[in-house]
């Protein structure tokens, strides 16, 4: 078995004997479950806002060579310096271009996916500049060592008592003195807004691009992405490809919606847009503004018109929350920089279909992502078209033979009878195995029982009833 | 009406009384029921495993027999199995000589539940049972076909019989074909978050319109039994079965 298979499979096992863990996972989720069920009531009809976002992220990314270009030039056009990067190194130049030109030593930055894709801030941590992360649940992962979790809740798998025990030991005296919420929260705002004044260079990441204005957007609920863009004198925004929407009017479908989905609001505490620079005459913004636009595989999946829309993804999250393998296995098990349904969808086309084709596999196809998607991703149906790709490329000779078996079987309905009843003979002759470490029934009978086989099949029981009758074929 | 039975195959060799239960409320309505010979696999289990060129020659062979049966309407004993002809077969079958048989049997196909309500308008069969339910959302009836509503109509008019809802309803019980033991601690992770939501309703049975979720579910509950009585896993059609009058 590949070796990031296996790994997977033996992280998976060790988070589902945790039962507590489990728990406290599912249960942290109520508040957000109940939020958001409540929010969706709100919308006029959420299913046509569902569909009505799906357009209007068809239409974008249908037609990226005519939005990216038109929001290129507005936003350039107010002293915005634009790089498109073809990958993760070709942005990661950049980006220590830029903050080599301008000789920095301290980064702050906001919650950016697109940055955790290419590991931006290990990346610049490694080669010694001081990177603080200024999402609070970034900041906690950030002190772990860690990755984010969830990429909305990076730290919602840590109890207060261990974030209370983080801060005593990495902030100093004063801090992680309680864990109520408000006092951890104080603790991590006095250390990162020191950073912000100390920082030369803010990096974010970016949640939307409007073409039609030339701006980009970015949401919080802690100010930390306005802080973090306008104190230090540079900002680096990094974006992938499919960021970009048509319209304003586009936006305002969409901020609700992604608040709805991602966090259960009505839309989140700061929406901060951005057109550039600080222009002449205005108080505030930084005096250089530089946009990364990076592709990093992404076109690979636009050139695949049965998923590409997997690139209407707006990172909310809410297939990750809803996912039974993800409450199950949690979010590290994965090995991603994108857990859950939407990573096993996408890392695929990103990464490696071969390399990462169990997960994918690693799911039982229920379709709750693709129910809660707020941009209507048919999620689970392209899971399976990731393992139809992945096994018409290269089959597991196993699999193929045992269904190719299978299929001469199941073509012979009189054979396929006999091989039921033969089955179920030997099932009961077999009965004294089961549980043991020879049942061939193992990966079953672990933790199932086998059903009892019955005295005779329904096609048997047909005929006794019916006698010929009907038999006509 | 004519009703072909869809009946498959691990119903056919393991679950056979909800094959027998469906026919015994379509008579009592009045329908006449056949069971088009030659079923096996419809082929889903290739078909979930990425290997669509060997589940083809299955599916395209099931609809060529339920589709070449003189009936009005193709019912199935299973929403998973139900779903596979319905939904996955016309995108499976799409660029073969079956396309167009495939999407024509699409519209013909029903589970059992849908077709007694919607197709039927029928919510009392007449049956009695006087116990404490609580219903399963099989995943593929639930989200590929819509059924939600159906079963529960089904069960309030059943004599005797109180439904109550668990909290995690509709979350997969975690069988998922060869999910179920290519990722066994995962699956079995499922169930038992799906088992002690159904334990917690205190209901006597469990029930469903899938007999491959039922045998998750059971499969789980008789490894982890307790002391006092467990809850027993029932087809719908069973419990619809059940107290009906004679013809």
């Amino acid at each position: 078995m590949p070796a990031r298979s296996s790994s997977f499979k033996a992280a998976a096992a060790a988070y589902t004997q945790k039962r507590d863990t489990r728990a406290f996972l599912r249960g942290s989720m109520t508040g957000y479950l109940a939020a958001r069920a409540q929010r969706e009531t709100e919308f006029q009809d959420w299913q046509a806002a569902r569909e009505a976002a799906s357009a209007a992220k068809a239409e974008a990314v249908d037609n990226l060579d005519r939005y990216l270009p038109e929001f290129v030039e507005k936003i350039e056009a107010r002293g915005a310096k634009v790089f498109f990067a073809r990958n993760g190194d070709r942005a990661r130049d950049y980006i220590r271009g830029v903050i080599q030109a301008h000789d920095a030593k301290c980064i702050v930055k906001s919650k950016s996916m697109t940055g955790e894709e290419i590991h931006l801030t290990e990346t610049l941590e490694h080669e010694g500049y001081e990177v603080v992360e200024s999402d609070l649940g970034e900041y906690i992962v950030q002190l772990r060592g860690e990755h984010p979790f969830h990429i909305v809740a990076p730290a919602m798998h840590l109890r207060r008592e261990e974030i209370r025990e983080l801060f005593a030991d990495k902030l100093g005296p004063g801090a992680g003195t309680s864990d109520d919420p408000t006092a951890l929260t104080m603790d991590a705002r006095r250390a990162i807004r020191q950073k912000y004044l100390e920082a030369d260079i803010g990096i974010s990441g970016v949640n939307f691009a409007v073409a039609e204005t030339g701006q980009m957007v970015i949401c919080t609920n802690e100010g930390n992405g306005r802080l973090s863009t306008s104190l230090p004198k540079v900002h680096i925004a990094i974006m992938g490809i499919e960021k970009v929407l048509p319209t304003l009017d586009d936006l305002a479908l969409l901020l609700p919606m992604l608040a709805t989905a991602g966090t259960g609001q009505h839309i989140t505490g700061y929406t901060t847009m951005i057109g550039g620079p600080r222009q002449p005459g205005e108080t505030d913004g930084p005096e250089e503004f530089h946009l990364v636009i990076m592709d990093n595989g992404r076109s690979t999946l636009l050139a695949d018109a049965e998923q590409r829309d997997a690139l209407h993804c707006i990172r909310c999250g809410a297939c990750i929350y809803m996912c039974p393998i993800f409450k199950n296995v949690g979010g590290h098990t994965y090995d991603t920089t994108y857990m859950g349904p939407i990573g096993s969808v996408i890392t695929p086309h990103l990464r490696g279909l071969q390399e990462w084709k169990h997960l994918p596999s690693s799911s039982s196809l229920c379709g709750a992502c693709t129910e809660t998607c707020p941009v209507h991703i048919d999620l689970h149906h392209h899971l399976l078209h990731n393992r139809r790709n992945a096994a018409a490329a290269q089959p597991a000779w196993w699999e193929r033979l045992a269904f190719r078996g299978y299929r001469t079987l199941a073509a012979r309905p009189g054979l396929f009878a006999m091989a039921g009843k033969a089955g179920r003979l030997f099932q009961k002759l077999a009965s004294p195995l089961l549980g043991s470490s020879i049942d061939p029934a193992k990966a079953w009978t672990r933790c199932r029982t086998l059903p009892n086989p019955p005295e005779r099949s329904f096609r048997e029981w047909w005929a006794e009833r019916n006698g010929t009758a009907n038999g006509r074929k | 009406m004519r009703v072909a039975l869809f009946i498959p195959c691990f119903v056919d060799h393991y679950f056979p009384s909800a094959g027998i239960a469906m026919v015994k409320v379509l008579e009592r309505l009045g329908h006449e029921v056949i069971y088009p010979e030659g079923q096996t696999c419809c082929g889903q289990p290739a078909f979930n495993a990425g290997y669509w060129d060997e589940a083809r020659p299955l599916a395209a062979r099931m609809v060529d027999l339920l589709g070449g049966a003189e009936a009005d309407a193709i019912v199935s004993a299973s929403g998973s199995c139900g779903a596979m002809l319905k939904v996955f077969n016309p995108e499976l079958l799409g660029e073969t000589a079956h396309a167009e048989a495939a999407r024509e049997l699409s519209g013909k196909v029903w589970e059992f539940s849908d077709f007694l309500v919607s197709k039927l308008g029928v919510t009392d069969v007449g049956a009695r049972f006087p116990h404490k339910v609580t219903f399963h959302d099989g995943c593929h009836g639930l989200r590929e076909l819509g059924i939600k509503s159906q079963p529960r109509k089904l069960l309030e008019n059943v004599a005797g019989l109180e439904l109550v809802e668990m909290g995690e309803a509709e979350s997969c019980c975690g069988f998922g074909g060869t999910f179920s033991v290519k990722f066994s601690h995962i699956s079995e992770a499922m169930a038992e978050v799906k088992c002690e939501s159904a334990l917690s309703t205190e209901a006597d049975f469990i029930v469903s319109n899938d007999s491959s979720c039922l045998m998750q579910i059971n499969g789980w509950l008789e490894k982890n039994k307790t002391e006092g009585a467990q809850p027993k896993t029932l087809h719908l059609a069973e419990v619809l079965a059940t107290g009906l009058p004679e013809n």
